[in-house]
């Protein structure tokens, strides 16, 4: 069996001008009354990918999502699946499924039933359908639990049969409203797993809404943040950690120290600025920032480096402050460090060494640093 | 000792229905089961005496000898009685599937409504309940009559101009026991319908249902408890109905609740009338008791 790995590397096809977007977003707005749910949105969606709406709640992810199910109508602009405008057309004529956060099984039949019911609505053949549940039966796992009602299986049992129940008509695209956010930590991170292997068997189009950003990062090709209705910024996972677009979305996704700062200078590449409380700082950015202007510099905390020395490069990127909390994590330690200007670093260390002589202590002077690749230049 | 106090407490908890249902039911049944045994008599109360404890225990032996089954031999050997039983039967079975049928679009309607409403509407079915049920009742005579409001309106109207004649047959017998027992279907319906998930009607037409398909294989069948609940609300009452075939029912309308009070106030015949009673509990009893072994039964296996 191929890796995913080696099938994801080489999959962009949003990065290809010349490929045609599966489901396109075009200027959608949706109103309830007074309340802006989506707003003026326009998003690109392509085969084979696995795509998460991302954002707090309240943001317009599950109404996005509603909208392509058809249980929402939207209040302008137009949704094309497939190069069909979907516009009027009710949910049970459009050829996506949907795995419900409540899952939605069915608690008068069986699993069995459960997973049959669509294919039973589109009068497939009696063999055919005991073919296709075995088959789905088989994919999940639960081969041995058919018989059984809902209410007789525990929460991550259910989850399957729900996804089972959602992929059994084989849906152009699949949408998968907080798929995990039922199940326990554990449960949740082998699912997401199993989710991106059977998204890549099946080779199909999976769009799904989550607040949880680990879910997100491991499993989507590609996310979209959201925040009041609009889409801050959609890019691959990687990119939205480490070059996220704006304050928001550096702030949403992972932990993140926000150096607030003037420019003071600029060299090709390069971005001088100084922060609010006095640290020098150069850091790569493609961007061009004027000279006085206010920008942010974002760093991740396990970027930081931690020092009892002033590292050779001082003062620049540097600044000198005391270690306020430890935070032991297990496979990581996160320190929080109070600097002479008065703010609040965190830093965090692997814990690549079992045991460490003479660990970082509370109280500790310390030096803080970080390279000039380390961060990400915004505008304020 | 509060471990005690606990348990005397949950125990007395599970003694009330007990013995709610031991004072109020089964003992009441038994004193008219014992007196459907016994025979009339010129006497005060009208029948032969059916307990004499002042004798002791042969006193109550002897009273048992004289335990005889005349009345329920009686029973068959008078058509009446059997016609009585099928036409209140089948009376009670077309006014449960047309309170059914009028019942559960009122409780589907207010099942979803918006929620801000379902209090007012709930008030509306509940609120004919604060008159009293024998003056509805007689209010229907008021409308049905052949020279009451329904005819004056058709008529008026134009859509007849002979009076129709609804009092006094079967037909107002429908009409007021669809009535009177419409709030027992409906809130039980109602209760059903208004605690199902609505993202199983998404789910159903997600997979392909139409809106009318997603309700017969969704809706409809997970709403069907409150439907048995409802049938069986207004189905056993109105079996045993005295009050509406009496003042809406005409002189063919036979039904046992009329028959049996035929037979305890104008005949003072307790005995036959307490037998009839008792035949009317069995013919109710055994059928839901069997329907609900059936129903745990299927239960049972799932588990």
């Amino acid at each position: 069996m191929k890796s995913l790995g080696s099938i994801r590397r080489s999959f962009a096809p949003w990065a290809d001008p010349a490929s045609k977007p599966f489901i396109s977003f075009r200027n959608v707005t949706k109103k309830f009354g007074d309340f802006t749910a989506v707003d003026d949105l326009s998003l690109n969606i392509y085969t084979r990918e696995f795509f998460a709406l991302l954002g707090a709640s309240g943001c317009g992810k599950s109404t996005l999502l509603r909208m392509l199910a058809g249980f929402e109508q939207p209040t302008s602009g137009e949704i094309i699946l497939d190069g069909q405008n979907l516009a009027g057309i009710p949910p049970y004529r459009r050829p996506v499924n949907m795995m419900f956060q409540s899952y939605a099984l069915f608690p008068h039949m069986t699993v069995e039933n459960n997973i049959a019911f669509g294919l039973k609505q589109d009068g497939m053949s009696k063999a055919d359908i005991a073919e296709r549940v075995q088959q789905m039966l088989k994919l999940v796992k639960l081969e041995k639990f058919s018989k059984r009602k809902p209410h007789q299986l525990s929460g991550g049992q259910r989850q399957r049969v729900a996804l089972a129940r959602s992929l059994a008509k084989r849906p152009k695209v699949l949408l998968l409203d907080e798929p995990l956010g039922a199940l326990d930590k554990k449960l949740r991170e082998e699912t997401q797993f199993e989710l991106m292997d059977l998204q890549q068997e099946l080779g199909l189009t999976f769009v799904v809404v989550t607040h949880d950003q680990e879910e997100a990062m491991t499993m989507a090709d590609r996310i979209a943040v959201m925040s009041h209705g609009k889409v801050v910024q959609v890019a691959t996972p990687a990119e939205i950690y480490e070059a996220p677009n704006s304050r928001f979305v550096a702030d949403f996704i992972g932990d993140v120290n926000l150096f607030d700062g003037t420019v003071t200078g600029a060299e090709a590449g390069f971005v001088q600025l100084e922060t609010t409380g006095g640290i020098p700082i150069r850091m790569m950015s493609p961007d061009c920032f004027a000279k006085g202007m206010r920008v942010a510099v974002a760093i991740r905390p396990e970027k930081i480096r931690i020092g009892r020395q002033a590292p050779a490069h001082a003062p620049m990127n540097t600044a000198e402050g005391e270690i306020w909390d430890i935070g032991y994590l297990g496979d990581m330690t996160v320190f929080h460090i109070r600097l002479k200007d008065g703010g609040v670093v965190k830093a965090s260390t692997l814990n690549a060494v079992r045991a460490i002589e003479d660990p970082l202590g509370y109280d500790q002077e310390v030096w803080i640093s970080f390279g000039d690749d380390a961060g990400v230049v915004l505008k304020d | 000792m509060a471990k005690i106090t606990s348990s005397l407490v949950s125990r007395l908890v599970i003694i009330i229905p007990y013995a709610w249902l031991l004072f109020f039911f089964l003992i009441p049944f038994f004193i008219v089961f014992r007196i459907s045994l016994s025979e009339t008599a010129i006497a005060m109360p009208p029948y032969t005496p059916v307990f004499d404890l002042s004798e002791g225990l042969s006193g109550i032996l002897e009273s048992m000898r004289a335990f005889s089954a005349d009345n329920y031999v009686w029973l068959t050997e008078d058509a009446l009685y059997f016609n009585a039983y099928v036409s209140s039967i089948v009376i009670a079975t077309v006014s449960t599937v047309l309170t059914l049928l009028i019942g559960y679009p009122i409780a589907y309607g207010m099942a979803k409504a918006p929620r801000s409403m379902r209090p007012m509407l709930l008030m509306m079915v509940i609120l004919p309940f604060w008159t009293s049920f024998l003056i509805r009742v007689y209010a229907w005579i008021a409308i049905l009559k052949p020279e009451g409001l329904l005819n004056q309106f058709l008529i008026a109207t134009g859509l007849i101009d002979q009076p129709l004649i609804i009092l006094n047959t079967n037909a107002a017998v429908y009409i007021g026991i669809v009535y009177s027992y419409l709030p027992f279907m409906v809130l039980p319906i109602y209760s059903a319908l208004e605690k199902m998930d609505h993202a199983l009607i998404e789910a159903a037409q997600d997979l392909g249902c139409t809106p009318t398909a997603a309700f017969w294989r969704v809706t409809f069948p997970l709403s069907l408890p409150g439907v048995i609940a409802g049938c069986l609300l207004v189905f056993i009452p109105a079996v045993g109905e005295f009050v509406i075939p009496d003042l809406l029912g005409g002189s063919e309308t036979l039904m046992i609740g009329k028959t049996l009070w035929n037979e305890f106030n104008a005949n003072r015949d307790w005995p036959v009338s307490s037998a009839v009673a008792t035949i009317l509990l069995l013919i109710l009893v055994i059928p839901i008791v069997y329907f609900q072994n059936v129903q745990s039964r299927a239960d049972g296996e799932e588990r």
